[in-house]
């Protein structure tokens, strides 16, 4: 009985999840998402960047 | 890509994504009203300065346009003015929803915003001025000066004139600039970047439309 109560606790905290994500009423996903919406529009001023160059180097 | 060109555009995007995670995780004061929503000063207050900032380029390349009558620098000023109206269409609609869960009024009479509203209505008449000319040089040189003049109104319009008067804007009607925001250090480490990321984002994009600028000129006159 013991050991039984004894290997569930354990299995119970072997079971690793992104705990901190969920932390705080899941306010870290909204960091993410912001901070990947951020990133991706920078990626996107590149990427325009290159191909303005790629344009203005062709004449 | 060279080094030499990139590497602001590189810290423009880094000090943004910067911002966008420690303007929302990092401590504030704990203001009545305001709550939470302090940390707006690091997402609306930043696209201002950027939208001054890029109106400055553009009145001193209109002026360098005057003088050296270089179409380049016309496309220049054009552009800088351009993405000015975009940054500023963009404050006042975040002002506008800031507002809406402050000071109870999306558009509070105000005379801070009715100085925008006025001063983004100038700037809107030198696209308009710009469009009614079919010969270039002719556009380029009245729309420099019609720029330069604009730049003269607006500037007055939004430091000066509501800190003569009662503003719900801090730093206006007698008040210290921030003082009503009770920024400290803890925020100034976001908002400083925020206001260096969003003015070399703006001439970054500014560049761009430029450079596209140029492209379509050159297109339709070979």
């Amino acid at each position: 009985m013991l050991l039984t109560l004894l290997m569930s606790l354990l299995l119970q905290n072997d079971v690793e999840m992104a705990d901190s994500l969920r932390a705080d009423g899941k306010f870290w996903v909204v960091i993410l998402v912001m901070a990947s919406v951020t990133t991706g529009i920078m990626i996107y001023l590149f990427m325009l960047d290159r191909k303005v160059r790629k344009l203005e180097d062709k004449k | 890509m060279t080094l030499k060109n990139t590497w602001w555009k590189a810290l423009g995007a880094l000090l943004l994504i910067y911002v966008s995670i420690a303007g929302l995780i990092g401590e504030v004061p704990r203001l009545p009203i305001l709550n939470e929503t302090i940390r707006n000063t690091y997402f609306h207050v930043p696209l201002w300065f950027g939208m001054m900032t890029l109106m400055t380029v553009s009145m001193v390349k209109s002026f360098q346009y005057l003088r050296k009558g270089d179409i380049d620098l016309d496309h220049s000023a054009f552009s800088h003015a351009h993405v000015a109206l975009l940054f500023g269409v963009l404050g006042f609609v975040s002002g506008a929803v800031w507002g809406n869960y402050t000071w109870g009024s999306p558009l509070p009479i105000d005379p801070k915003i009715i100085a925008v509203e006025v001063g983004m209505l100038i700037y809107s008449a030198y696209f308009i001025l710009r469009g009614s000319f079919e010969d270039e040089q002719k556009k380029a040189r009245l729309s420099a000066i019609f720029n330069i003049f604009a730049y003269a109104a607006f500037m007055p319009l939004v430091w000066i004139l509501p800190r003569v008067t009662e503003s719900l804007h801090p730093g206006n009607g007698g008040n210290p600039a921030f003082g009503k925001y009770d920024m400290d250090n803890l925020m100034k480490l976001v908002f400083y970047p925020a206001v260096i990321g969003w003015i070399l984002i703006g001439l970054w994009i500014s560049n761009l439309k430029q450079r596209i600028q140029k492209l379509v000129y050159d297109k339709q006159n070979t």
